[in-house]
């Protein structure tokens, strides 16, 4: 008997087994990605970044440069300082200090002296993130820690926006009433260094999520908590003061912060259901704050806000193991 | 009775002018307890029950006692030994009931009488001008439920801190103070809602 295939059936076989098996099965954990590290993060972060830093520098020319040259800089140094103290190695690699000192740099106004900027870069490194232990233990998003600070601190300044080289307006299309859509959309209009242009946002937001290094959820639930509770706006304030749901979702730092404030992965929930809750509790504040309070933005606090929520979402949308207990005792 | 009022002073009270975290009252429980959820709520019930029983009591005291027979220099005192009275009143429950948690509470169940959250409440129903008791009760039941959840809170962040890299010498208090003026910078957020 010979082994040459004598049917086609046995041909296919033969072919097949050639290839390899149909079914490879192998132990847990699967990792289907070795290269997703926090270094491979923050550089797509950093990428995703880039659109938001070219609005801002067109925008705003030699005052966006020197804010972010100024807040990166200063968090650089800090972490230094810090790790230096501690004598652990220098953290500088993983590009987390970089990515806070970008984020605040975004989310100033332009034309605030440098001295503020840098001392909101330290604080946001140092009281953010340093004193918990370094990243990854920290329970506030650092850059918005700082942000606050400098809120506290310098209220005047903070809530001075000037307008980009060429336009005409001054205040922020949150206080003036809303701008066209339009020009939100493009980014010619007041605001803080990175939040004007929507569609640059928008475009390196997408390029985060589609590289996982944000997650989807936080940013849906953050736009939809937005869109739920902007139509209040309309009863509560008169015509002239009253944004409408879009005006909402595109002025401000709505957008910055879903694509790329609440999606850190450090300071927000660990649990899907977690994160929808995260996502819609600070899109419902902001707009909240927004409508309600003395605060023309309410982005940061509502962050702030649910970053101090995140430990205990955590504890209660843990999901329960198949066959389970309800409760440990 | 205007409920779009009482619900206005509830929230004021709870989350807007948050006792802990706006008027920074309240620290040591905020500080002591804060270590395990469960304990940090156990304290924030105590903490809310002797709130509201002191505020109604105290608010009777000084409308139908104090004012009438012009003794009102006698205030801090009978505010003092009206709260003493109900936490008393807690710890005696709290052992019959809940010895665990009794235990766990050690000294800070008796400090609640010292506890300037509740003194500061009852004062606080006079200096705000609230007119009626509906008014008195509803603020010092949501001052109550504001010191449960600055606590919770705090003690949901230290459970996971528990886990972290904390520097030696920031370990504790310290560290609990920081994060509670982190807290403090979120919750100016709130500033202006509710008028």
């Amino acid at each position: 008997m010979s082994d040459q295939p004598t049917t086609p059936a046995e041909a296919l076989l033969a072919a097949d087994a050639a290839a390899g098996p149909l079914l490879e099965t192998t132990t847990g954990p699967h990792l289907w990605e070795r290269a997703f590290t926090t270094r491979r993060m923050m550089i797509d972060v950093l990428i995703g970044l880039l659109p938001v830093t070219a609005a801002a520098v067109w925008f705003f020319r030699a005052a966006a440069v020197c804010q972010i040259v100024t807040c990166v800089v200063a968090a650089l140094a800090a972490e230094y300082v810090f790790t230096f103290a501690r004598r652990k190695p220098f953290s500088l690699l993983d590009g987390s200090g970089l990515i806070t000192g970008l984020i605040l740099a975004f989310s100033l106004p332009p034309g605030l002296p440098p001295y503020m900027s840098a001392i909101g870069a330290i604080v946001a490194v140092a009281l953010g993130k340093m004193i918990f232990g370094g990243l990854g233990y920290n329970i506030f998003n650092p850059a918005m820690v700082g942000r606050a600070f400098l809120m506290a601190c310098f209220t005047a300044e903070m809530t001075t926006w000037a307008a980009p080289v060429g336009a005409t307006t001054g205040a922020t299309p949150l206080a003036a009433g809303g701008a066209s859509l339009l020009k939100l959309f493009e980014g010619n209009v007041a605001g803080s260094l990175g939040e004007t242009s929507a569609a640059m946002i928008i475009l390196g937001g997408l390029w985060l999520l589609l590289r996982k290094a944000g997650d989807w959820r936080l940013t849906a639930g953050m736009l939809i908590g937005v869109a739920l509770v902007a139509p209040v706006d309309h009863w509560a304030r008169e015509s002239g003061h009253s944004l409408t749901v879009l005006q909402h979702l595109l002025s401000g730092a709505v957008l910055l912060g879903a694509f790329f404030i609440v999606t850190d992965p450090v300071s927000s929930p660990l649990t899907k259901p977690g994160r929808w809750i995260f996502g819609l509790g600070v899109g419902m504040l902001t707009v909240v704050i927004r409508i309600f309070g003395n605060n023309p933005e309410g982005v940061m606090f509502a962050v702030l806000v649910m970053n101090a929520m995140t430990p205990l979402l955590n504890r209660w949308t843990q999901p329960r193991p198949v066959g389970g207990h309800a409760k440990k005792e | 009775m205007d409920i779009g009022h009482l619900v206005a002073i509830a929230i004021t009270a709870a989350v807007i002018q948050n006792i802990v975290l706006t008027y920074f009252m309240g620290i040591c429980p905020f500080l002591g307890v804060s270590r395990r959820v469960d304990m940090a709520f156990g304290m924030g019930a105590a903490v809310t029950f002797v709130n509201t029983a002191a505020g109604v009591v105290t608010y009777l005291l000084q409308a139908y006692v104090l004012i009438p027979y012009h003794l009102e220099f006698l205030q801090y005192v009978v505010f003092i030994f009206v709260i003493a009275a109900m936490v008393q009143l807690v710890e005696m429950y709290l052992r019959k009931f809940f010895p665990r948690l009794y235990d766990s509470f050690g000294i800070y169940l008796p400090l609640i009488t010292t506890n300037c959250a509740i003194l500061g409440t009852t004062l606080l129903i006079w200096i705000k001008g609230f007119g009626t008791l509906a008014q008195a009760t509803v603020f010092s039941a949501f001052v109550g439920v504001g010191f449960t959840l600055a606590i919770v809170i705090m003690a949901g962040i230290r459970e996971e801190l528990d886990f972290a890299d904390v520097p030696k010498a920031l370990r504790g208090p310290a560290i609990t103070l920081m994060i509670a003026a982190i807290l403090a910078m979120a919750f100016m957020g709130f500033a202006g809602i509710g008028g």
